[in-house]
C-alpha cells in the first residue's frame, strides 16, 4: 500500500499553467483507498478544473496504475481525448506518474505527493516497524527495529539525547528507541546482546537485490529493448 | 601534547571549548581562545553545535595549531557520511590535528536548517572504529593507505542519565572501539559522580568531568527541563537564586565542584557556552 496525499490544488493549478486540454487519471488501488485518486476525487477535480477554465478532455479511472502493461491497454479507448489533450493530470503515486509517463508521449502531472510511512508495513498499523535495511538486526535488539525506532538508526545504543525514555527529537510523541531497546532487553535477562559491536550497516543492502531488480520496470525495459535491438 | 598523553604523566588534564562563529569573523572566537593560553591543555572546536550550521571545526582546529594552542577537533556524524568523515579525519592528521572528539550528533531538526538530510551512516562507535582502522592503515572497506595517521581519540558519556546502564554499555562499546579519554556531560552531584567513576573504574580510561558554570537559577532549571543527564540540585538553583553576584556565584559554584571532583577523575572540560571569559576565572577559583 502506497499512501498518497491530493496535493494542494493551487499547486496543481499552478503546474497546469499553459495547458488547456486536461486528461484525468485516477486509480482504484491504493490512490482510492487514500482518497486522493478514486472515482470521486477525479469527478471533482473534473468540476474544479473546469470551474477555473480548464477543458477536461476526458478521465479514467483504471484498476491498478502502477502496471505499466495494463495501463497502455486500458488507455487505449481514451487514445483521441489524450492525443488532443495538452497535459494528464495524474491523481495517483509516482509509480502511477511514471508508468502513464512511460507509455504516453504526453507531460504528465502529479496530483499527490507520496507519504513517507518510513517502514510502515502490514497490517500492524499506527508504527513504522521495518526500513528493509537488508541485513536484520532484531536478534542484537531484543525484537524492535532500531532502524526505525531510532531517529537517527543508531545500531549501537542510545546517543546523549534520551531523556525520560524519551527521544531528543520531538519529546512529547516519540519515545527513545534504544530506551525500548535496552528495557525489553533487560526484562528477557538478554542485555548482553546490546554490549555487542555491530559493523557499521553495509547500506548497499539497501537497494534491491540483483534478482528483484530485474523485475522492476526499468529494467524489464531495459530487457525488452536488449531483446528488440537483437 | 595529546590529552591521552598528558593523562598517562599523571597530569589533571583541563579542557574547554570554543565555538565557531556563524560567519567567517574570527576576531571573537581567537580572542576567546587566547584567553585559555596557559590555562587548558586543549580547546575542544566545536561541530555545527545543536546542528546550527557555522564555520567548520577541523579549519579552527588548524588556526589554533598556528597560533600554538593544542585543538580538539570534534567530529560529529550527523552531516557527513563514512566517506567525508574517514576523509576529514586524514585531512585533520595532514593539518597537525591530534586529538579527535567523536559524537553522534544532535537531531538535524533541532537546530536552524531543520531541511536538511540527516546522515548518521555511522554512529559514535563505528566513527571510532574507522579511525582506529586508520591508524593501522587501512579504511573501513579494507583499502590499504598511503602512509598512516595516528590520533588521540575521545568519546563522550553522560554520567547523569537514569537509566545509566545503557549509557555505560555503550561508553564500554567506545573504549573498546578505540577511546583513549573521556569527556562527560555536564555534572553537578559530586556523589553520584562519584558512583559512575566506580562503575567505569574497569575501563582505565582517562576521565574528564564536564562543568558548565551556571549563570542564574534560571538557566538552572531551563538545563534541568532540557538537558539529557543534566541535573542542578535544588540547594545550587537556590544558591544562584539567592546570590548578588550571579555571575560570580556561578563561577565559585563550578569550582567548588572541581575541587570536590578533582580526587574523582583525570581532568576536568569546561564548558562556558557563549562565556569564555570566565573560564580562566573558574580555574583560577578552582586553584588548578
Ligand atoms: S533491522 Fe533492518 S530488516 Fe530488521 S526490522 Fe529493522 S530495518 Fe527491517
Ligand atoms: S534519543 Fe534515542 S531514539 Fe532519539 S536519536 Fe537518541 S538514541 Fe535514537
Amino acid at each position: 500500500m502506497i499512501i498518497s496525499e491530493s496535493k494542494p490544488f493551487p499547486e496543481i493549478l499552478k503546474s497546469l499553467e499553459g495547458d488547456q486540454r486536461i486528461f484525468i487519471v485516477g486509480c482504484k488501488g491504493c490512490a482510492e483507498a487514500c482518497q486522493t485518486g478514486g472515482e470521486a476525487q477525479v469527478l471533482e477535480m473534473v468540476k474544479q478544473l473546469q470551474q477555473e477554465g480548464k477543458i477536461v478532455v476526458g478521465h479514467s479511472v483504471l484498476d491498478f496504475l502502477c502496471d505499466k502493461a495494463l495501463v497502455k491497454f486500458k488507455l487505449k479507448p481514451h487514445e483521441d481525448a489524450i492525443v488532443s489533450a495538452d497535459s494528464l493530470l495524474i491523481m495517483t503515486c509516482g509509480i502511477g506518474v511514471q508508468a502513464t509517463a512511460a507509455v504516453v508521449d504526453k507531460v504528465t502531472h502529479p496530483g499527490c505527493n507520496v507519504v513517507n510511512v518510513g517502514g510502515s508495513r502490514g497490517e500492524w498499523r499506527g508504527d513504522e516497524r521495518c526500513l528493509e535495511c537488508g541485513d536484520c538486526l532484531l536478534d542484537y535488539t531484543g525484537g524492535i527495529c532500531p532502524m526505525t525506532a531510532c531517529t537517527k538508526s543508531l545500531i549501537n545504543g542510545p546517543c546523549g539525547g534520551t531523556k525520560d525514555g524519551k527521544c531528543e527529537f520531538e519529546p512529547e510523541t516519540r519515545d527513545c528507541g534504544w530506551h525500548l531497546i535496552y528495557e525489553r532487553l533487560k526484562k528477557l535477562g538478554n542485555l548482553d546482546r546490546m554490549k555487542v559491536t555491530l559493523d557499521p550497516k553495509d547500506y548497499s543492502k539497501m537497494r534491491p537485490p540483483e534478482n528483484l531488480r530485474s523485475t522492476i520496470m526499468w529494467a524489464l525495459e531495459r530487457k525488452e529493448k536488449e531483446a528488440s535491438a537483437k | 601534547m595529546t590529552i591521552a598523553e598528558l593523562a598517562k604523566q599523571g597530569k589533571f588534564v583541563i579542557t574547554a571549548e570554543v565555538g565557531p562563529p556563524k560567519g567567517v569573523d574570527i576576531t571573537e572566537m581567537l580572542e576567546n581562545a587566547e584567553l585559555m593560553r596557559g590555562k587548558v591543555d586543549a580547546i575542544n572546536i566545536t561541530d555545527q553545535q545543536s546542528s546550527v550550521m557555522r564555520l567548520g571545526s577541523l579549519p579552527v582546529c588548524r588556526l589554533l595549531i598556528e597560533r600554538d594552542l593544542e585543538p580538539v577537533f570534534q567530529m560529529t556524524c550527523r552531516d557527513r557520511n563514512r566517506i567525508a568523515l574517514q576523509s576529514d579525519l586524514l585531512g585533520a592528521y595532514t593539518l597537525g590535528v591530534k586529538n579527535v572528539l567523536c559524537l553522534t550528533g544532535d537531531f538535524i531538526a533541532l537546530g536552524d536548517h531543520p531541511q536538511a538530510k540527516a546522515v548518521f551512516d555511522l554512529d559514535s562507535v563505528s566513527l571510532l572504529r574507522a579511525a582506529k582502522e586508520l591508524e593501522q592503515g587501512k579504511d573501513l572497506a579494507g583499502n590499504e593507505l598511503a602512509g598512516t595517521p595516528n590520533f588521540c581519540l575521545g568519546a563522550v558519556v553522560t554520567p547523569g542519565a537514569d537509566p545509566l546502564e545503557p549509557q555505560l554499555i555503550k561508553l564500554e562499546k567506545k573504549v573498546k572501539a578505540g577511546a583513549q579519554f573521556i569527556q562527560t556531560q555536564a555534572v553537578y552531584e559530586p556523589e553520584k559522580f562519584e558512583t559512575f567513576m566506580k562503575a567505569v573504574a574497569h575501563l582505565n580510561v582517562p576521565i574528564l568531568a564536564g562543568i558548565i558554570p551556571l549563570r542564574s537559577a534560571g538557566m538552572a532549571r531551563f538545563m534541568n527541563a532540557n538537558v539529557a543527564g543534566v541535573h542542578v540540585p535544588d540547594n545550587l538553583v537556590e544558591e544562584m537564586e539567592k546570590a548578588e553576584k550571579r555571575m560570580q556565584k556561578g563561577v565559585e559554584i563550578a569550582a567548588r565542584l572541581i575541587k570536590d571532583m578533582k580526587s574523582m577523575c583525570q581532568g576536568v572540560h569546561i564548558m562556558a557556552i557563549g562565556m569564555e571569559k570566565r573560564v580562566p576565572q573558574v580555574i583560577e577559583a578552582a586553584g588548578l
